[in-house]
């Protein structure tokens, strides 16, 4: 149903021409750079040049270019210059950048960019400056998409952008599974569906009329696992995401099996078994569904997540007498240590994909909070606060993470939001209908 | 019964046709009554045995009304309160006297908290009951535990008054007596 997008990154462009090699400059004041921490209160001001059509492009420049710039502002870290600010727009993409106009208008980066279109491939362009230091930011790049793929190539050019700009691993370009939630609050009805990160591209995987829950991609993001009541019971299934084909996942049936993960080589699944009333942490091998117990006894243990190296799972259990969050090595073996000791209850723990942090749901009285501290509960700290918050899951560069949040009462709804690791840059992920459960994926290919 | 009453309303029609053609002031005839149990063998209703009390009360309407198919729960809580208890023991009673119905029994929690553990919840205040009623002398190939977590409140506000009917466990009964 998606088709592989053919990208070619090449830094074809002959930027020597266009940059003067300023060493002082360079000197004086350093690469330009944000940094994502708690300090960054002002975005930094960028200005996009309108971009050119370079043949056949007339339709989709400014698209890509809208894209472009929703991706970047949408991190909280840049603000654009409009475009009637602009003093010289530059008159091609190859023509030569009037520093002085920009610092003018006191933008500290310019990009520029070009579109074209050749029978069905589109041909995004860009470049980057660095305004103070007047002088390109690394080569301009070009991507090749199909046409229809339009998206991602401008995804791909503004994840450059933020990469070059803050020093972090891109995330533009990358799905996110969901649940879409409709009918009232006593049956819903739920289905899961892949977008694109910003919400564009909805498809469905399932359909509604079995209850499903909690979707989660292999680290590849060709996979997916999830919880279906096609049975009457909660189950853990899989899918083929590019074939569409449903993968039996065997399940002793005298069981409830739910909340499944891949471990990050694939080759294992982690899932919750109840039995009798108890739910335990299983691993099994799916080729061969040989399954054993991971993490038992007489409390719940439930929503393992693993650490991006695979050698530490993190978990949520009540073991204590309400639930909170243990670290115990992948094979089970050991004693699991606590690590959340605030104020409240803990669970649905994320392992980020860089594994700096772990992100949680919190819930201390009648508020929610999505939080984040390191792997040993270390520099815990609150992103968020409604009354209902939870579920998080990670950007593929481990600096956003996605939530659900629950609005009260009868006609409550269900929407996804995202929050940068500094709590500063909350905002709704923007999609028709009610949503919940977010799984980000991988950063495509 | 409906051949009958086809056959009978035929010459009726005709009938009332053809008074309407010579006499219109005459009252229409009374209705032709036919009995239905004519031409059955002993002319009425033959006595073929007792039937037992028990099954006049053995629908799973009836347990849902006069025995109760629901039980709650405190808050955070999967250990059985009195009131559910007496609740629980008519539900043995019942399943002991209806021998040929199995039963799925739904955890169920209140939207407090996260999906998994709520999913883990809801089972073990299933597994609670289920324990119950096996000690009560319900056969366990009878019983099959299901959980919904949050996912199929009871009542939908966000306050207690609702959270306390959504911590709960519903005794489902179904023909067929189980595996």
């Amino acid at each position: 149903m998606c088709r592989p997008l053919l990208i070619a990154l090449s830094a074809a462009l002959t930027l020597g021409v266009l940059a003067a090699p300023p060493a002082l400059a360079q000197e004086d004041t350093g690469p330009l750079r944000i940094e994502i921490t708690e300090g960054v209160v002002e975005p930094m001001p960028i200005a996009v040049a309108p971009f050119f059509d370079a043949g056949g492009g007339a339709a989709m420049v400014a698209q890509v270019q809208q894209v472009l710039t929703d991706d970047l502002t949408g991190t909280g870290l840049f603000r654009t210059i409009a475009n009637e600010a602009q003093i010289a727009p530059p008159d091609s993409f190859e023509a030569p950048i009037a520093y002085e106009d920009w610092r003018a208008v006191n933008a500290e980066a310019l990009v520029t960019g070009a579109v074209s279109v050749t029978g069905d491939v589109v041909t995004v362009r860009f470049r980057l400056y660095d305004v103070f230091s007047g002088q390109p930011l690394g080569d301009g790049m070009q991507f090749d998409a199909p046409v229809d793929g339009w998206r991602r190539a401008a995804h791909k050019a503004a994840d450059q952008v933020y990469s070059r700009l803050t020093g972090e691993a891109p995330y533009f370009d990358s799905r996110v599974v969901f649940v879409n939630e409709t009918g009232p609050k006593d049956a819903r009805l739920k289905r899961i569906g892949i977008m694109d990160f910003d919400g564009e591209n909805q498809k469905w995987l399932t359909d509604d009329a079995t209850l499903v829950l909690s979707p989660k991609l292999s680290r590849d993001g060709k996979r997916l696992l999830y919880t279906s009541y096609e049975t009457g019971f909660p189950r853990v299934m899989a899918l083929d995401i590019d074939t569409m084909a449903e993968v039996e996942v065997p399940t002793d049936p005298q069981t409830m099996t739910f909340g499944p993960r891949f471990s990050p080589d694939g080759r294992w699944i982690i899932f919750s078994r109840e039995q009798n009333g108890n739910t335990d942490i299983w691993q099994m091998d799916p080729s061969s569904g040989a399954a054993r117990p991971l993490i038992q006894g007489p409390f719940i243990d439930t929503a393992p997540s693993y650490s991006p190296d695979g050698t530490r799972i993190v978990f949520e259990s009540d073991r204590s007498g309400s639930p909170q969050l243990y670290v115990v090595s992948a094979d089970g073996t050991g004693e699991p240590l606590r690590i959340s000791f605030g104020q409240g209850r803990y669970g649905a723990p994320a392992w980020s994909p860089i594994g700096d942090l772990i992100a949680f749901t919190r819930q201390d009285g009648d508020k929610f909070h999505i939080g984040v501290f390191g792997p040993d509960g270390a520099e815990e700290k609150t992103l968020t606060e409604s009354f209902l918050d939870e579920g998080p899951t990670w950007a593929p560069n481990g600096r956003v993470v996605m939530f659900t949040r629950q609005t009260p009462g009868g006609d409550g709804v269900a929407r996804l939001h995202s929050v940068d690791v500094t709590g500063r840059n909350m905002r709704p992920v923007t999609i028709e209908g009610a949503a919940s459960d977010p799984d980000w994926g991988p950063l495509l290919p | 019964m409906t051949t009958i009453r086809m056959s009978a309303a035929k010459p009726a029609a005709a009938l009332v046709l053809a008074l309407g053609l010579s006499a219109c002031a005459a009252p229409p005839p009374p209705p032709v009554v036919v009995d239905p149990y004519a031409g059955t063998a002993g002319g009425g209703a033959v006595y073929t045995g007792a039937v037992p009390a028990g099954s006049l009360n053995g629908t799973a309407e009836y347990f849902r009304t006069n025995v109760g198919d629901t039980v709650l729960f405190d808050r955070d809580q999967t250990t059985l309160n009195d009131g559910a208890r007496t609740v629980l023991a008519r539900q043995a009673d019942w399943l002991q006297q209806n021998g040929s119905f199995s039963t799925v029994i739904q955890g169920h929690s209140d939207e407090q908290g996260t999906r998994e553990f709520n999913l883990a919840l809801g089972a073990r205040r299933a597994g609670a009951v289920q324990e119950y009623l096996i000690s009560r002398g319900v056969g366990a190939n009878r019983i099959r535990t299901v959980s919904y977590g949050k996912e199929r409140p009871a009542a939908t506000c966000s306050d207690e008054s609702c959270f306390s009917q959504n911590r709960r466990v519903v005794t489902v009964v179904q023909p067929g007596a189980g595996t």
